[in-house]
């Protein structure tokens, strides 16, 4: 067994990437993740890799386009304001296929908003960054162990989906020190070799061409299409939640990241109060775990979404459960973070409401 | 019976998109012929702009990444850094490289990213149907400036390779043009020197190549060449003005 180290979230990130073999990272500070900048500067030059402060957001992202299409497993973080300018990249490399990681340690936004921690942008993870139709795979960690774990296996899917992966954390998430252990999985997944990448032709090969230009209609489509399919492969096979005390839970709370532990606190102390409370946990946010709001939700008489935000993935969990359950919203915002009591007075509420 | 005169192998077997009297089909030819004559097309990643050229992809035989809008020496350097024993170049144009691509373009000079950049300069945006440039030059009617590029409210043209020189991580920096053939031996020349700066490891090398747009410029080919000669020659001098390859 691996040694348990106490570190902090986004140092956590940092570690992580490099052990899962991440040798290229293009950064540009932003609060509240530059850490992870920090940690990749001092290790990089010491391991081969390579640390670089582009001249911009929009730069970081796209020699992140250039390095993932060179072959490179590579990543790029920051937080919202930062997140919107890597959003050009993201839809480039999606529509590229090209593989990389990027880190959103959310803060409170709109605009510059604040630097406390957020879930503002899960709209913009989920459903946005860039122009097209494109997906992304998105991972929320809510521990600084998942934060490890998590950050090896965003490295896997994206070599073998061909897709960005985002790993949506937040500023409590980034700035908290936890124990964790890195410990060396062999990852089981067999990640593809990469053929396409422009490594030079060698005069061996035809040339490879990383491009998302495709100016007939019917070549897009047929694109767009078979990526589709592939899209629809994760949703089949990556999709992942937690489920805590739902089996005959009759109040369902759900929330994901951080909020989900105070969510966790707020459920075993309903308990002691003899409400049969419960919690689903999203751990990927896209794929959504839908099929979670019906099977988890047999003996639920109701559902409170908790988010540090004024409603966002609400709406995924609405869509989940399709009217069956009546589904309620408790949320902060603009940096602040919800309270154990706040959620559970939020629930005595609804319940008295409900009577 | 001899052959005295070939398609260089880096230049793919197809046919150029480009509008008569175009001066990018020299040019991908120079490039071409010089990969071909340093023997490094099977090592060279190309990096594609947006704008007349973004099929270059096409074009070159050698590995190809297409950029986002400006962003080719952001996408070359992530490149550089992977494979640093290859050669990396990118190929844009003055909407791409000096409106758009401004800071992705200072920056890469300025670290001395070991890259080389063929900069096209016709003084307009021509996939976009002609609307003024970075470059369009004072009193130049285009689309966005029809009365004539007013420098009161629409500014001044600017000057990359001065521009550029003035980094120390510039290597190499050359202003050519394409209008006569002692002018494109000369181009060739130069775009050569910026590869070998790069091989040697010298830091960032580029070359402006002084272009025309005979299309949008609503002119033959043959004027076309007579009014680049007359109006840009004058305010885009020809010359070197970055050498540090002997430091």
């Amino acid at each position: 067994m691996a040694e348990k180290v106490l570190v902090k979230g986004n140092e956590a990130i940092a570690e992580a990437a490099i052990q899962a073999g991440c040798r290229y990272f293009f950064g540009y500070p932003i609060t509240p993740q530059t850490e992870i900048s920090a940690y990749m500067a001092k290790r990089m030059p010491k391991i081969g890799g390579v640390f670089l402060q582009a001249e911009s957001e929009v730069s970081a992202a796209n020699m992140v386009y250039g390095a993932a299409g060179a072959g490179a497993r590579v990543m790029t973080s920051s937080s919202s304001p930062g997140i919107s300018l890597k959003a050009e990249a993201i839809s480039y490399m999606a529509g590229a296929d090209l593989p990389c990681v990027v880190i959103n340690v959310v803060r409170a936004g709109p605009g510059l908003g604040g630097i406390q921690p957020a879930q503002s942008d899960y709209f913009q993870a989920t459903k946005g960054h860039g122009h097209g139709d494109y997906r992304l795979i998105v991972l929320a960690p809510s521990s600084v162990q998942e934060i490890v774990d998590m950050t090896a296996e965003a490295f896997d899917l994206a070599d073998i989906y061909r897709t960005p992966v985002m790993i949506l954390a937040d500023g409590m998430l980034g700035q908290m020190m936890e124990p964790v252990v890195f410990e060396k999985k062999e990852s089981k997944r067999v990640i593809p070799e990469k053929t396409w990448a422009t490594t030079g032709t060698e005069m061996k090969r035809e040339h490879n061409v990383i491009n998302s230009l495709y100016i007939e209609p019917n070549t897009l489509e047929k694109l767009v299409l078979e990526r589709y399919e592939r899209y629809k492969r994760i949703e089949e096979t990556e999709c992942k939640y937690e489920a805590y005390k739902t089996e005959d839970a009759e109040f369902i709370l759900t929330g994901y990241g951080s909020v989900a532990r105070i969510c966790k606190n707020a459920v075993d102390a309903l308990r002691e109060q003899g409400i049969k409370a419960g919690l689903i946990r999203p751990i990927t946010l896209w794929p959504f775990p839908s099929d979670a709001y019906i099977n988890e939700t047999k003996n639920a008489k109701a559902i409170l979404t908790v988010e540090m935000s004024m409603g966002q993935m609400v709406e995924d969990v609405k869509l989940s459960v399709n009217g069956k359950v009546p589904v309620h919203f408790f949320g902060r915002t603009g940096g602040n973070i919800p309270y154990p009591n706040e959620v559970i007075e939020a629930v005595k509420k609804i319940i008295g409401g409900d009577k | 019976m001899e052959q005295v005169f070939k398609r260089p192998h880096a230049l793919c077997d197809v046919p150029l998109h480009y509008c008569p009297g175009c001066t990018h089909g020299i040019v991908h030819r120079l490039v071409a012929e010089v990969m071909d004559e340093l023997g490094i097309e099977g090592k060279t990643i190309g990096v594609a702009p947006v704008g007349c050229s973004v099929f270059a992809y096409n074009y070159f035989n050698c590995d190809m990444q297409e950029a986002a809008h400006g962003r080719a020496p952001a996408v070359a350097t992530g490149i550089k850094r992977v494979h640093p024993d290859k050669v990396v170049f990118t190929y844009q144009g003055d909407g791409d490289l000096a409106a758009i691509g401004t800071a992705e373009t200072v920056h890469a000079a300025a670290r001395g990213e070991n890259i080389t950049t063929i900069f096209i300069n016709n003084a307009i945006y021509g996939m976009t149907g002609g609307q003024m440039a970075p470059t369009t030059l004072p009193g130049q009617v285009t689309q966005t400036s029809p009365y004539g590029r007013d420098t009161k409210t629409q500014g001044f043209p600017i000057r990359v390779s001065e521009m550029l020189a003035t980094t120390s991580g510039a290597a190499y920096i050359e202003r050519v043009a394409v209008d006569c053939v002692k002018n494109v031996n000369k181009a060739k020349k130069a775009i050569k020197k910026a590869f070998e700066t790069q091989l040697a490891g010298k830091g960032f090398s580029l070359i402006e190549v002084v272009s025309t747009c005979p299309t949008n410029w609503g002119l033959s080919p043959e004027e076309a060449i007579k009014w680049m000669q007359e109006n840009m020659l004058p305010y885009y001098p020809l010359g070197v003005y970055c050498d540090r390859t002997e430091e």
